[in-house]
């Protein structure tokens, strides 16, 4: 390490002079440029400058080296993002209005918000409980290590299979002439849809959902898993402690926040989700997504800022459960040092 | 332990009947378009239409140049930030999670009213220009996925030291990120690139919003108009998935075995 | 019978047998060290006491209680791990009452034991610390405090020192054992560190390749190694070749210089070899030093190592390393010079494999 540290410090010294010397002429003729204009107006300012100029020259140069980076997030991600959130609170008058949010509430628009969080929730949560006995399976069961591997491989790929190949496959498999659908009717005579059964409604798209709701619940939670050391489970053991003790007491408290948290991540992941749903649906399910996608194809809601405001309305819920997420995640590092 | 182990089992059993039905399902629906037998005439028909050829083409393009971009704007970012703007760091990381919080069709729906013909940037006005919003929509959509891929690379290699040593030996900034950075993080770089495929073939919001003839929004159409080919589609697009996430995990292994202490 | 006994154990794993005919029985409150390199087998016998692996044959018992079947929560036992493995959910004082607590006991017993055991570890002021905010030194006196908070019967320490510094090590260890012959409490330590086991051990059982090589006192261990393993694992050692003479004189001769030992030789004829063992520090070399027994060779070399100067010299095809005692004055002999080792006869050990 030290040594390590000491090599650092020479190479800081050539370092820092190539960096000087190979600034491109433009920058350094804005500096001067910016120095010319500051000398001539307050003089001052400029004495003191001019004594640490090497340093503000550098200062720029460091500024500039994310300068595209961030521009191209300003233009493509955090402009149209606030123009849409901004555009919520006005009229197309272009006055201050609240009167947007307040149509967010009316019956349509949030049944539409219902459908979407419960589906979302629903999903979610069968995700985590099924995706959590999964990654428990492989770090814990004792299973031979080409299944852990294998699942974890296959995760990879389930959790980036959505959109509308993903409706497709379902549609073959529970959709009316489906192979489980006809399976189940041949075989033993039961017939899905007289249950009440449609792949169409909030069950079926919660069921196609989790098909990469579990798979990322496998990915992000296996590591969690990992990381809970065999010590424990052995020292609660013969301190005394049943293995129902152990999991109340020790491995739960220490996995809740990445359960908690990697569940809300699945909540956003399931609500901002629309390909699958437009391919499986069609525009016949109201959910959010789909009405907004609906409003901009084609103004449903005749008035293109209460459609601004249905987007920050999603902005608002997937962001806190994104922040919750964020938060939980950092407490749970905590216990993974 | 036994009862451990039963536990475990009956867990993988369910999550591979769970998976692997519909894959089934969706196979065995490919192969049903002949009357009576089964055939891979649903597949003949989609190799046979020309937008199938077209918009995976388009899509191909697409991604290509989603990856080829997206690097160039990742890769002397997370350099730099490593290098020189370590403080920065939280915000540049902040910002490339984003894309994770504002769902696709929000970023979108902003694209088409902030850059419409009567905006300061009429990218909408051309094909060319929707080309290239529905290019950086994209690159938004993978920054999540591309920036933590090459910043884990960079943290692997110590990109301080290297850089250090290629100053020492007298290279200039151009040598130091092409013929230094950029081939010690190619792991990273390939990862971020397979992951953005991935993404980029089978995406349907931006393109269809963005009015785009790329390979999400034909999947769509032919959903809502023929029987069988969809399922033809799917198992082709669960085999590029399944190929970019292979190549993907067999960059990843190298990265692990490459002697990265240089 | 003995507290603790282990009779006939044997254990594998697959067709790899990590312990073979395993037998040690260890009195109350003894303090017994399983010392041996990694791979020898010592971990696996404590794990098995525990009753996280079970035995393949033998028996173990505790207080006349056969363990077998016993899972490791029915047999009160305590252990202290090398990670330290303190629960990082909880701070120091409900990781030091958790046993109590799973055992159900009254509130107040559970917090009067915990102050207890937190004076006994000198780390009351810390009681609502979480483990991630302590050094090593103090989060594994922690699980110290939480094995013993229970009153086990048996106290197992899975090479606890292992993870900390150098200096931490030292001090920790006096303190476990402080700790230990306070409470008189049952402890098989484990450890690959013989001046570890040497300097707090009533008895050492020196392990190699799944059997007890030696079970002896730390003083029996050191200068009476019963194997070349034992003295070659245990100190430093001298292995000298030497030629026998007269087996019924115990006359042996190191080079061309004749020597006559205490020890019997055993079954040796005339001509024999036989392997020697000295402790670099059983000579001297200085003008009048004591012993019977005198060895002359030419210095090859003298290396200082702070406290002793450590010189090698070249006896017949042997080289011998002695120490001597650093001191302001003192001048090493340099190499080529011809010195007079001399010792007494007993500390020429006979080595039988």
């Amino acid at each position: 390490m030290s040594t390590r540290a000491l090599g650092r410090r020479i190479g800081a010294q050539p370092f820092a002079k190539g960096a000087l010397s190979s600034v491109p002429a433009r920058i350094a003729s804005v500096a001067f440029l910016s120095k010319v204009l500051v000398s001539r107006h307050f003089p001052d300012v400029a004495r003191s400058m001019s004594h640490s100029a090497l340093i503000d020259r550098r200062t720029v140069i460091d500024w500039l080296g994310i300068a595209p980076f961030m521009i191209f997030a300003l233009l493509f991600l955090i402009l149209p993002t606030l123009y849409l959130v901004t555009g919520a609170f006005f009229n197309p008058q272009g006055e201050f209005t609240l009167k947007n949010i307040a149509d967010l509430f009316s019956p349509n628009i949030l049944s539409a918000y219902w459908i979407s969080i419960r589906v979302s929730f629903a999903s979610s949560l069968g995700g985590a409980v099924i995706g959590f006995f999964l990654a428990w399976a492989i770090v814990m069961g004792g299973l031979p290590r080409p299944i852990r591997s294998g699942l974890l491989t296959f995760s990879g790929v389930a959790s980036n299979f959505a959109g509308v190949p993903l409706a497709f496959a379902f549609i073959a498999t529970l959709g009316r002439t489906g192979l489980v659908t006809v399976l189940l009717r041949d075989m033993i005579g039961f017939n899905l849809y007289s249950t009440g059964f449609n792949l169409l409604s909030f069950f079926g798209l919660t069921i196609t959902y989790m098909f990469f709701q579990i798979p990322l619940m496998v990915l992000i939670l296996t590591p969690a898993l990992d990381g809970m050391k065999k010590e424990w489970r052995e020292a609660s053991e013969i301190l005394g402690a049943s293995t129902w003790q152990y999991w109340r007491m020790i491995a739960l408290p220490i996995l809740w926040p990445s359960l908690l948290g990697t569940t809300l991540l699945l909540f956003a992941n399931a609500f901002g989700a629309i390909a699958t749903a437009y391919a499986l649906t069609g525009s016949s399910l109201n959910i959010v997504p789909i009405l907004l996608y609906a409003q901009i194809r084609g103004d449903v809601l005749h008035n293109p800022n209460l459609g601004y405001a249905l987007a920050l309305g999603m902005i608002v819920i997937t962001g806190l459960s994104n922040v919750l997420y964020i938060w939980l995640r950092s407490r749970a590092e905590r216990w993974q040092k | 332990m036994k009862s451990t182990r039963l536990l475990a089992w009956l867990a993988i059993a369910i999550g591979a009947i769970y998976f692997i039905v519909p894959l089934i399902g969706t196979f065995e629906f490919s192969l049903r378009m002949r009357r009576g037998e089964y055939s891979f005439d649903a597949y003949q028909s989609v190799f046979s239409d020309i937008q199938f050829r077209t918009t995976f083409g388009f899509s191909m393009l697409m991604a290509l140049f989603t990856i080829i971009f997206g690097m160039l704007l990742v890769v002397p970012t997370a350099y730099w930030v490593r290098l020189r703007l370590p403080k920065m760091r939280p915000v540049v990381e902040f910002i490339t999670l984003l894309p994770l919080v504002i769902p696709a069709i929000v970023i979108v729906f902003g694209y088409l009213r902030l850059y419409n013909s009567s905006s300061f940037l009429p990218l909408t006005n051309s094909t060319s220009g929707t080309n290239m919003l529905l290019v950086f929509s994209y690159m938004t959509l993978s920054l999540p996925y591309m920036y933590r891929a090459v910043d884990t690379a960079m943290r692997m290699i110590d990109v301080g030291t290297l850089t250090e040593a290629a100053e020492s030996l007298g290279a200039r900034w151009p040598t130091i990120l092409f013929r230094c950075i950029f081939p010690n993080v190619m792991s990273g770089v390939l990862s971020g690139a397979f992951i953005t495929f991935a993404i980029v073939m089978g995406e349907f919001t931006m393109a269809s919003l963005l009015n785009r003839p790329a390979f999400g929004p034909y999947l769509q159409l032919v959903g809502a108009n023929k029987a069988y080919e969809p399922s033809a589609l799917a198992i082709i697009a669960f085999a590029i998935t399944w190929l970019s996430m292979g190549l993907l995990q067999l960059v990843s292994r190298f990265q692990k075995t490459a002697p990265v202490k240089a | 019978m003995s507290f603790l006994s282990l009779s006939h154990i044997q254990k594998s794993f697959g067709t790899v047998q990590v312990v073979r005919d395993f037998n040690m029985e260890i009195e109350k409150g003894e303090f017994v060290s399983f010392l041996g390199p990694s791979g020898c087998g010592k971990t696996t016998v404590l794990r098995m006491i525990a009753g996280f692996e079970t035995p393949s044959g033998g028996t173990i018992t505790v207080a006349g209680k056969n363990q077998a079947g016993l899972k490791p929560n029915q047999r009160n036992i305590g252990m202290v791990f090398q990670a330290y493995a303190l629960f990082p959910n909880m701070n120091v004082a409900d990781n030091v009452a958790f046993g109590l607590k799973v055992a159900g006991r009254p509130k107040e017993e559970i917090d009067a034991r915990v102050k207890e055991m937190l004076g006994l570890i000198k780390l009351e002021h810390l009681a609502d610390r979480f483990p991630y905010q302590m050094s090593g030194g103090q989060q594994q006196r922690v699980a110290l405090a939480r094995a013993l908070a229970p009153k086990p019967q048996v106290l197992l320490l899975d090479e606890p020192l292992s993870a900390l510094d150098a200096k931490i090590r030292v001090s920790l260890r006096e303190e476990i054992r402080m700790i230990q012959q306070q409470l008189g409490i049952t402890t098989v330590f484990v450890t690959h560190d013989q001046e570890e086991a040497l300097s707090i051990s009533d008895r050492i059982v020196v392990m190699n390749a799944g059997c007890a090589d030696q079970i002896g006192t730390p003083a029996e261990i050191y200068n009476r190694p019963a194997t070349r393993f034992v003295a070659s694992f245990v100190g430093t050692l001298n292995l000298i070749e030497a030629k026998v003479l007269d087996p019924a004189a115990n006359r042996v001769a190191i080079g061309d210089q004749g020597v006559t030992l205490r020890e019997p030789l055993g079954a040796v004829k005339a001509g024999d070899t036989v392997s020697l063992a000295l402790r670099p520090e059983a000579g001297s070399i200085a003008e009048g030093a004591k012993g019977d027994t005198a060895l002359s060779g030419e210095v090859v070399s003298s290396n200082f190592l702070g406290s002793v100067i450590r010189t090698r010299m070249r006896v017949g095809p042997s080289v011998i390393s002695f120490d001597m005692f650093n001191s302001p004055g003192l001048v090493p002999p340099a190499a080529g010079e011809t010195v007079t080792l001399r010792f007494v006869a007993s500390d020429l050990l006979v080595i039988r494999d």
